[in-house]
C-alpha cells in the first residue's frame, strides 16, 4: 500500500539503529503520548532493536484508559434508560465502570451499538426518531473535529435526537502536567502525529521553550518512530530544546485551520478530570451554551457510582509512565485481555495490553 | 483510537469522495480538506479525512531515510 510499504524497509531500519547507536552513550528517557505509537513499537519490536540507554515509555496517549471513572459510570448509566440509544467506539463497551460495563448493560438489554464514524451516529439517530441517540464523544484532537462537523450537521438538518457525551481531551496540557509533577524524568516527547495533524507543531513550542524538552512529531510506520528517535536523541545531545516535524507529510507547524474552526465553533476549553492525572486545567473540551441541546449531561443528568476505585490498579502510574505494567499487582495474575480489570488492560492500544501481547 | 489510514480519492461530490482505502471503496466527509482533487491521498479517521497526504513530501522523507549512512 502506498505511503505505507516504502515506510517499513528493514535495510533502512537497520541503519537508522546504526546511526542511533553510533552516539556516544547517554541515558535518554522518551515519552510517546500516542496509543498508536505504543502498539507500533510494540507490534515492531522496537525497543528491543535500541541500545539499553534509550528508555521508552508511554505516556496518556490512549482515550479510553484516560477517561476517568466517574465519565465512565455516567457512559454506562447513559445506557440504563431505556429510551435511549448509546453509538460508541468499540474500545469503551468493555471498560470496567464501578460496578458495571457497557458490555454487561447490553447483554442486559440496553441498546449499544459500535459504529465507526459519528456520522453513524446521525444516520442512527435519522432512522429512530421515537428514540434518543447518544454517541460517547472520547478522544484526542484528532477526533473533535469530526464530532463538531457531525453536531453542525444535526444542528443544520434539526435533528433532535441526537445528544453527545463529551469527555474530549487535549493533549498538550498533559504533557505540561507530567513534567510540572516531576514524577519522571522526561528528556524529549515523541509527539502524535495525527494529533499534530490537527493542531500543528507550534502547538508544543511551549514544551520545548518553557520546559527545555525537545519534542519530534511522528508518522506511524516503523521508519517514522526510529527516525523519530533518532532525531529526538540528536536534539537531546545537542542540547537543543526545538520542535521538529519527522511526519510533515501530513503535519504542518499551523496544523489543519478548518479542523481548528470547527472545533471552535462547537467547544469551549475547559477543565477536565483525567484518571491518574487529575483536574488538569484547560484539558478538555466541552459544549458551547449554544450547543448545550446535544450536551447529553444537561439532557440525561447521568449519576456517577460512588467510586471504590481498585486501589491495587496501577493503570493511573502506568499512564503517568511511572510502573511499567509488569510493576502492577494486578498484571497477568488477575488482570488480562479476557478479564480486565482497568482500562489501560482493556484497550488494544493500552499499555498493559500491549506489555500482554507483545512485551 | 487516533488511527487514521492513507486513502486515494476515487470521485468527489460536495463534501463527499468516494476513496480507496487499502483495497475498499468507503465515503469519506471531505469538508476538511480545501482543494482537493481525484486521484490525489488523504488520511481517514473515523469516516472523516483529516489531512492530505503530500507526495512530494513522503519522497522526500523516503530520500532523507536512504541518503542516511
Amino acid at each position: 500500500m502506498k505511503f505505507v510499504d516504502e515506510f517499513r524497509d528493514r535495510a533502512i531500519a537497520e541503519r537508522i539503529i546504526k546511526k542511533i547507536e553510533g552516539f556516544d552513550s547517554f541515558k535518554a528517557n522518551l515519552m510517546e503520548v500516542c496509543g498508536t505509537h505504543t502498539m507500533v513499537i510494540f507490534k515492531q519490536g522496537l525497543k528491543g532493536m535500541l541500545p539499553e540507554d534509550v528508555n521508552l515509555l508511554s505516556g496518556p496517549g490512549c482515550p479510553v484508559c484516560v477517561t476517568s471513572q466517574e465519565d465512565i459510570d455516567k457512559a454506562i448509566d447513559l445506557a440504563k434508560d431505556k429510551n435511549v440509544i448509546i453509538t460508541t467506539f468499540g474500545d469503551m463497551l468493555r471498560v470496567p465502570g464501578t460496578n458495571s460495563s457497557l458490555e454487561k448493560e447490553k447483554g442486559n438489554g440496553a441498546d449499544v451499538r459500535v459504529i465507526y464514524s459519528p456520522r453513524e451516529g446521525l444516520r442512527i439517530a435519522r432512522e429512530n426518531p421515537g428514540k434518543k441517540v447518544v454517541f460517547l464523544a472520547i478522544g484526542f484532537e484528532t477526533t473533535s473535529p469530526l464530532i463538531a462537523a457531525s453536531l453542525l450537521d444535526a444542528r443544520k438538518e434539526k435533528i433532535e435526537n441526537f445528544f453527545i457525551f463529551s469527555t474530549h481531551k487535549l493533549i498538550p496540557p498533559a504533557m505540561e502536567a507530567l513534567l510540572k509533577s516531576r514524577e519522571v524524568n522526561i528528556d524529549g516527547f515523541i509527539c502524535p502525529g495525527h494529533v499534530s495533524v490537527t493542531i500543528g507543531s507550534n502547538a508544543y513550542r511551549f514544551i520545548a521553550e518553557k520546559y527545555n524538552v525537545p519534542c519530534v512529531i511522528a508518522g506511524f510506520e516503523p521508519l517514522d518512530v526510529l527516525q523519530s528517535i533518532f532525531m529526538l536523541l540528536k536534539l537531546i545531545r545537542e542540547k537543543k530544546a526545538k520542535v521538529e516535524i519527522e511526519y510533515f507529510r501530513a503535519v504542518r507547524p499551523e496544523g489543519n485551520r478548518i479542523a481548528q474552526e470547527l472545533v471552535s465553533e462547537v467547544f469551549e476549553v475547559s477543565g477536565v478530570r483525567w484518571r491518574g492525572l487529575g483536574t488538569i486545567p484547560k484539558s478538555g473540551l466541552r459544549l458551547k451554551r449554544e450547543f448545550s441541546d446535544f450536551d447529553a449531561e444537561k439532557e440525561f443528568r447521568p449519576k456517577t457510582e460512588k467510586s471504590k476505585g481498585n486501589l491495587d490498579c496501577a493503570c493511573g502510574e502506568v499512564l503517568r509512565g511511572v510502573k511499567r505494567p509488569t510493576q502492577c499487582k494486578l498484571y497477568r495474575r488477575i488482570c488480562t485481555p479476557e478479564e480486565p480489570y482497568g482500562p489501560c488492560m482493556v484497550s488494544s492500544e493500552g499499555t498493559c495490553a500491549a506489555y500482554y501481547k507483545y512485551g | 483510537m487516533c488511527l487514521a489510514i492513507p486513502a486515494k480519492v476515487l470521485k468527489i461530490e460536495n463534501n463527499l469522495a468516494q476513496v480507496d482505502m487499502v483495497g475498499v471503496k468507503r465515503q469519506a466527509d471531505i469538508r476538511m480538506i480545501s482543494n482537493l482533487k481525484v486521484g490525489e491521498y488523504v488520511l481517514i479517521h473515523a469516516g472523516f479525512a483529516i489531512e492530505k497526504i503530500g507526495e512530494k513530501e513522503a519522497e522526500e522523507t523516503l530520500q532523507l531515510l536512504r541518503e542516511m549512512a
